[in-house]
């Protein structure tokens, strides 16, 4: 009964469709048919200046026998397995640490957010400043006798790929921190009493209480960092344009540097399709994580 | 009452402690800036052992900035692309996200889908026809080319349907059976309910917007469209080997998110705990 009082009242069945279309017209024209074009796009070789001409899996045999593809892939990986257990774990004891009301507290959470909210370029830059050969962390380092000679942070392809992680590290903690925050509220507080009056040590209410109950932060935290890592641009772009000897080149800058200096705008839709198709795992596994919510 | 002894001070100082040595990672790199860019021509910013407070600080180093670059044209149009694309966001999202969540009609769950889809291809994969399609609408060097592709996101869409499913229905069954139309309840009824969810999307894509860099490296070539991280871009290419300039450069693009940060900073724990991305 209701339900037909509802939708006779409801009056026009096309009232819906009109609260929708501005939004599905700007999504349609910049996110599907995009995908689609850059899907098309991959077949041709299309550079801006001709036609685009279709020419088969080229593109993909290409990319296939391409080593600064594959170069480019491995820096990825590197990435993605140094920075996800690194923003996955750290950021764990960071919540912890700032899951307290101790005096000064909101400061201290906003201090340790201000990374986040600093524009990637930014963050590349303040790093490439800290990491001069004469810099300060260089200082840091050969005051405190951990070095006898300066680094050479971003100019020596041993270490730039790990410098540059550094700073993703650097923008991204205080984000998955703050995910944290919000599982920790959940964990109810007499797990921690009780431990206590067992005389549980605190490392050992971190491991057996706080990590597993974290869990579902800590899947969310692991696909979103990985997502992430997947697609590092800014850094590379501010701080070592992908050298020195290709040793910071990601997926994402070398296509950029192939659509946008190169202009093989084909050959760099086959690499944003591989891309995308190394993405879609995690993603598929988040927009789990989305629909459980709903 | 009870004096406090060192054995429950001692874990509250070593907590501390910690928390410093966090700082340090996070907020010493700015400091180092912020000293970097107050330091005169005369201060060797190469100092060893290095010198955190300025000997005679000054503000040189920014009407050396201002001088060579617009950065108050940088500052303007990173606040009017920000705001714009925002707002249209705000507006466009929430008007699809109320049938999705409140209105049965045909094709409701595929579109929803489809939506949700939508969140998983990676802009890189869309940069090149993006570009080409802004291109053919002449959309190169315009505001309008650096906002549209922020003027409605999936995410959004998904965050507010969220938002409103938790709207208990009675109160809009009520404004229904008083034959208000659609539209005005969504803006004189739902829009009012959702409005924390409505502010935590806004701070999210502002400071995304805010952030981007490679969509308006691509689309704007023109300096007196840059947004501040393209300035800043340009400012660390052309004096790359003064780190004063390139400090102060740096400081005065982070002052203004800085001010908007200590004004919505609780919008940022709310919006983690519901989910939200970032970028």
């Amino acid at each position: 009964m209701k339900a037909t009082s509802f939708s006779r009242i409801t009056g026009n069945p096309l009232i819906p469709y009109l609260f929708l279309i501005p939004a599905c017209v700007v999504l349609a024209t910049f996110v599907l048919y995009p995908a689609l074009k850059a899907i098309y796009l991959s077949f041709t070789n299309f550079n801006m200046i001709r036609e685009a001409e279709f020419v088969g899996f080229a593109n993909y045999l290409n990319v296939w026998r391409d080593p600064f593809f594959w170069a480019a892939l491995k820096n990825t990986l590197l990435y993605m397995v140094v920075v996800v257990p690194v923003l996955v774990i750290a950021p764990i004891f960071l919540a912890a640490l700032v899951n307290k009301h101790i005096p000064g507290i909101t400061f201290i959470r906003a201090a340790i957010y201000l990374p986040v909210i600093t524009s990637l370029v930014i963050s590349g830059l303040i790093w490439k400043w800290v990491y001069e050969e004469q810099g300060i962390l260089n200082y840091v380092l050969l005051a405190s006798g951990v070095t006898t000679d300066p680094v050479a942070f971003l100019t020596d392809p041993a270490n730039a790929l790990f410098s540059v992680m550094a700073v993703t590290i650097w923008s991204g903690m205080g984000y998955y921190m703050v995910i944290y925050l919000a599982g920790l509220q959940s964990i109810p507080r007499h797990l921690y009493e009780v431990a206590e009056v067992e005389g549980v040590s605190a490392w050992q209410q971190m491991i057996h209480i706080t990590i597993p109950l974290l869990r579902p932060s800590i899947a969310v935290v692991t696909v979103m960092s990985s997502i992430a890592a997947m697609k590092v641009f800014e850094e590379v772009y501010v701080m070592t344009q992908g050298g020195p000897m290709d040793s910071t080149k990601t997926l994402v800058y070398y296509l950029y540097e192939s659509a946008f200096s190169e202009f093989e705008m084909g050959y760099a839709s086959a690499i944003g399709v591989v891309l995308f198709l190394l993405t879609l795992v995690f993603s598929l596994i988040n927009l789990r994580f989305l629909r459980e919510k709903t | 009452m009870k004096k406090p002894n060192l054995q429950a001070v001692l874990p509250l100082l070593l907590r501390y402690l910690a928390i410093l040595i966090v700082l340090l990672f996070t907020v010493g790199p700015f400091l180092w800036l912020l000293s970097t860019s107050l330091k005169s021509t005369d201060e060797n910013i190469f100092a060893y052992p290095p010198v955190l407070i300025p000997q005679s600080p000054t503000l040189d180093n920014f009407f050396r900035v201002i001088d060579s670059q617009p950065f108050f044209t940088y500052l303007k149009n990173s606040a009017l692309v920000a705001v714009l694309s925002v707002a249209l966001n705000l507006l466009l999202a929430s008007l699809a996200a109320y049938p999705l969540a409140r209105i049965p009609f045909k094709g409701r769950s595929v579109l929803f889908i489809v939506l949700l889809s939508s969140m998983m291809i990676p802009f890189q994969l869309l940069m090149i026809p993006v570009y080409e399609l802004a291109i053919s609408l002449g959309l190169q060097n315009t505001y309008l080319g650096l906002v549209l592709p922020h003027a409605c996101t999936a995410f959004g869409i998904f965050f507010l349907r969220q938002a409103f499913l938790s709207v208990p229905v009675a109160i809009e069954e009520a404004a229904i059976m008083d034959g208000v139309s659609r539209l005005r309840i969504w803006w004189f009824v739902m829009l009012p309910l959702i409005k924390p969810s409505l502010a935590t999307l806004a701070v999210f894509s502002f400071i995304a917007v805010w952030g981007d860099f490679l969509w308006p490296l691509i689309i704007i070539d023109q300096p007196s469209l840059f947004t501040l991280p393209l300035g800043v871009n340009r400012l660390a290419s052309t004096f790359s080997l003064d780190w004063r300039l390139v400090a102060a450069g740096a400081v005065f693009s982070i002052v203004p998110i800085l001010l908007f940060f200590t004004f919505t900073q609780r919008f940022f724990i709310e919006g983690a705990m519901k989910g939200a991305v970032k970028g």
